[in-house]
């Protein structure tokens, strides 16, 4: 295979990566708002719970779009700085929504105030929703095709991103992703909150079916290749087996189901732009694999260390989800051990 | 302003905004990793207390290291997209090896060395913060791998037909000289940084314990804070040390890969033979170097820190007129304006910008000098101070480092990738030609604008939480809780998380 599309297919791997891992930590955080029941005292409890799903885990999913990003920039350079500054807002609105969501993380546990964390979870709210939705959005007009011109800069505008088929992929994704989070905390979690979880993921397992099955079906019909249409059974297939397990209390089957449903949409959305890497629209300039590629030299560097390195991090990634298999219910969740807002104020240095 | 100030702005706010934090967790962690290494193999609970003390505070600082540090990766495609086009066959490739190698292994280890205290064994646990310290020192190597390349570019060819840089040897990319001068002085300063700061807390918390003269407290000076003060006190030494003579190889290159730069850095405005260090000047430095006058200098010293001759033929430095002479005649650029190219950064940012990073380092080596006397032969101090020099040196390493980054990069100007003099001379950019072309002006202002308030609002919680956890000291108690040190009987399901959000 040549290098070029080789790296192609990594970098769709990656975006799994990705998209699966960070899928249900998006999941999570926006069932924050939904999910915790009963008294204050209680809700909070839950809230707690459910960030301390991901606690251990989340910062090493997100690498997977850092190295994403780094590896496009470093195997496609053309494709990079196009799609970085031809979706400009998209991907700033992306990265205020991760910086506040991954500080909320960190910070919310540090002092010890409903206050602080009403605007923590405000925080985890916004980096959850906003995120899920847009990489739907960025995702599905590259399916699409976007204006290009001779130079491959983006003229097509920020209205232009926001089609309806771009707005049906970011519901596509916030609608797999509350999936994925919901069975992700039935899956992680044990006594009350693991039947709610699960009461969710039924209901969402008939919303994904319908509304990202729905985007799947166009962008198969509309935009791809035949051979995609694996995807797209794939997906259906999936979708449909989350519901039946889930219902089944097969928690661990639910999970993989719904990931499988992710990488089956990441497939389709791969092998929708194939060969190019930003199709152009109406028959327009397109960015393609070959134009976009840097030079075989580099391609074998790059190459040779995704080899030897991508295997160990899934090693010891995999090893930590082992580390911290155990199921967790509010009363592992030990008193806050932050300090108080009042110390925080009194500092005297 | 036009889009490529507005750029140019959010580059220098986010990247020093970024550089903040990264220095203190380059050289704190392998601090931390140290302390609890002192645990394991002792089993004295000091170390175990200072595990938990420093390790809290290089928690709070390392989530602003990590989120400032996405920012950085999108914003070369996002308002340089010109610059990526250009270089991403060469520069591409060091950041993508530090996701693979460096950024995986700092995020997995780092969760399970937050959350595993308890569900790994004591060695495995102390082995990941062990990789989290190598890792964040080694993605430093790749990120000044691509810093190095863009001011001296090596291991490329140019392609005349794309008008792009293309790699031809990583093996160069990755020996460059600039790189191997940079990589010891950056982790050098990181480890000033990370010295200076458990030095500074560690002596406020001495001579706070101390003045109460309640016997524990002083006990607890004795026993915790001391050995703290001293593993930042020989931190302290041994990197300014680094930071000194890595610092003078940096100079000896600057003067053969940007002689430019070097010339600004002294506001020299005609080339001399045995150049005098300008301590102060006074005039506009900024209507050029004709408005300066040299108030403090040191002779030769200018000359010797760019050839290492104090004086004769071969201690001549260029000054701004000779490089813009030269430049000019060998590369002759054109602004978009269609005007000549000053080649010449701006003199008095890189002026002022290089004495103060020297001169601010000076305050890790008065802490240093200090604490070493007042602690000498066992003692602890209640001297105010110390206790007052201690805090007042934690701040200047940070800007220290701030204030070389501001010099390295401002002084490559007008350069984006500078010319290499023994190099290609078609791998050159001017920074005008690397800014992104499909990006209008009110996009980077709000990107610019979003930042600026986001990062200004994070700034002011990072302060706090790391002023006030400092100011919360040591846990008085501590108990090992990894695996082995429970009882055989006790029940794992039922457990409490040993650390939660």
């Amino acid at each position: 295979m040549d290098l070029a599309v080789l790296w192609f297919v990594i970098i769709a791997v990656l975006w799994t990566g990705y998209l699966v891992l960070e899928g249900f930590d998006f999941g999570v955080g926006m069932l924050m708002s939904v999910l915790p029941r009963g008294r204050a005292d209680q809700r909070e409890k839950e809230r707690r719970l459910l960030v301390n799903t991901i606690g251990p885990v989340w910062d090493g999913n997100e690498v997977w779009l850092i190295t994403a990003a780094g590896a496009t920039f470093a195997a496609f350079p053309e494709w990079y700085a196009t799609l970085f500054s031809g979706f400009y807002l998209p991907l700033l609105a992306i990265l205020v929504a991760l910086i506040g969501r991954a500080v909320a993380f960190e910070y919310r546990g540090k002092i010890a105030d409903a206050g602080w964390a009403r605007r923590c979870d405000l925080a985890i709210q916004v980096g959850s929703w906003v995120p899920a939705v847009l990489w739907g959005v960025v995702l599905a007009n590259l399916v699409r095709g976007v204006a290009l011109d001779a130079d491959h800069q983006y003229v097509g505008g920020l209205w232009a991103l926001l089609n309806p088929f771009a707005l049906l992929g970011g519901l596509a994704t916030l609608t797999l992703f509350l999936l994925h989070g919901a069975v992700f905390v039935a899956l992680k979690t044990d006594g009350e909150i693991r039947a709610r979880a699960r009461g969710h993921a039924q209901v969402l397992s008939v919303l994904a079916a319908v509304v990202a099955g729905g985007w799947v079906l166009w962008a198969q019909v509309a935009y791809s290749a035949t051979w995609t249409w694996g995807a797209v059974a794939l997906a259906a297939a999936a979708l449909a087996g989350v519901a039946v397990t889930n219902r089944a209390g097969r928690e661990g089957w639910a999970f993989t189901l719904s990931a499988a449903a992710i990488v089956a949409a990441v497939v389709l959305i791969f092998g929708s732009m194939f060969p190019a890497v930003m199709p152009g629209i109406d028959g327009g300039e397109s960015l393609t694999i070959a134009e976009a590629a840097s030079t075989p030299y580099t391609l074998r560097i790059l190459t040779w260390v995704a080899v030897a390195l991508t295997p160990l991090v899934v090693l010891y990634q995999s090893w930590t989800y082992w580390v911290f298999r155990r199921r967790l219910t509010t009363d592992h969740i030990p008193a806050p051990a932050g300090l108080t807002w009042q110390k925080i104020k009194d500092a005297a240095f | 302003m036009d889009a490529l100030d507005l750029a140019r702005w959010q580059f220098a706010i986010t990247t020093v905004y970024h550089f903040i934090f990264v220095p203190l967790t380059i050289g704190l962690a392998p601090l931390v990793a140290g302390m609890q290494t002192a645990w394991v193999v002792t089993g004295n609970e000091r170390w175990l207390r200072l595990t938990k003390f420093f390790g809290k505070l290089l928690l709070i600082n390392f989530a602003l290291g990590v989120v400032t540090g996405i920012v950085q990766e999108f914003q070369f495609g996002m308002t340089w997209s010109e610059y990526s086009r250009f270089v991403g066959d060469v520069f591409g490739a060091p950041l993508a090896i530090e996701a693979l190698a460096a950024f995986f292994v700092e995020s997995v280890f780092l969760g399970v060395w937050i959350f595993g205290w308890d569900r790994v064994s004591k060695k495995v646990h102390l082995a990941c913060i062990w990789a989290l310290a190598v890792a964040t020192n080694l993605s430093a190597f790749f990120i000044l791998a691509a810093n190095s390349w863009m001011q001296h570019p090596v291991g490329a060819v140019y392609n005349p037909e794309t008008g792009r840089a293309e790699m031809s040897s990583i093996g160069e990319v990755l020996t460059n000289s600039t790189l191997w001068a940079a990589y010891p002085h950056a982790i050098a300063a990181a480890f000033l940084t990370a010295g200076t700061f458990v030095a500074g807390i560690a002596t406020w918390w001495m001579v706070r314990l101390v003045r109460t003269r309640r016997p524990e407290a002083v006990a607890t000076a004795r026993e915790v804070y001391r050995p703290a003060v001293l593993v930042g006190v020989v931190t302290i030494l041994v990197a300014g040390v680094g930071v000194a003579v890595s610092g003078d190889v940096q100079g000896k290159l600057m003067f053969e890969q940007q002689p430019g730069k070097m010339a600004s850095a002294e506001a020299l405005c005609e080339g001399e033979e045995a150049a005098a260090f300008s301590v102060l000047t006074v005039g506009d430095l900024g209507a050029g170097c004709d408005g300066v006058r040299h108030l403090v200098t040191i002779p030769g010293l200018a000359s010797y820190l760019g050839t290492g001759h104090f004086s004769g033929p071969e201690s001549y430095l260029p000054g701004v007129a000779d490089v813009q002479e030269a430049y000019s005649e060998r590369y002759g650029d054109l602004t978009a304006a269609g005007e000549p190219v000053t080649y010449t950064p701006p003199l008095e940012i890189t002026y002022w910008s290089f004495r103060l990073m020297i001169g601010l380092a000076g305050f890790s080596a008065a802490l240093a000098v200090a604490a070493l006397w007042f602690t000498r032969k066992g003692r602890v101090s209640d001297n105010l101070w110390l206790s007052r020099l201690a805090v007042a040196a934690i701040p200047a390493p940070f800007l220290a480092s701030s204030f070389g980054w501001i010099f390295t990069e401002v002084g490559r100007q007008p350069w984006v990738v500078a010319p290499n003099p023994t190099g290609i001379d078609q791998i050159r950019l001017l920074t005008e030609r690397g800014v992104s072309t499909a990006v209008p002006p009110g996009m980077v202002l709000a990107s610019m604008v979003t930042f600026t308030l986001v990062y200004g609002v994070l700034a002011v919680v990072w302060f706090r939480l790391m002023r006030r956890y400092a100011v919360e000291g040591a846990p008085d108690v501590v108990h090992d809780e990894s695996p082995e040190a429970r009882a055989e009987d006790a029940d794992d399901a039922d457990r409490p998380l040993s650390f939660a959000y």
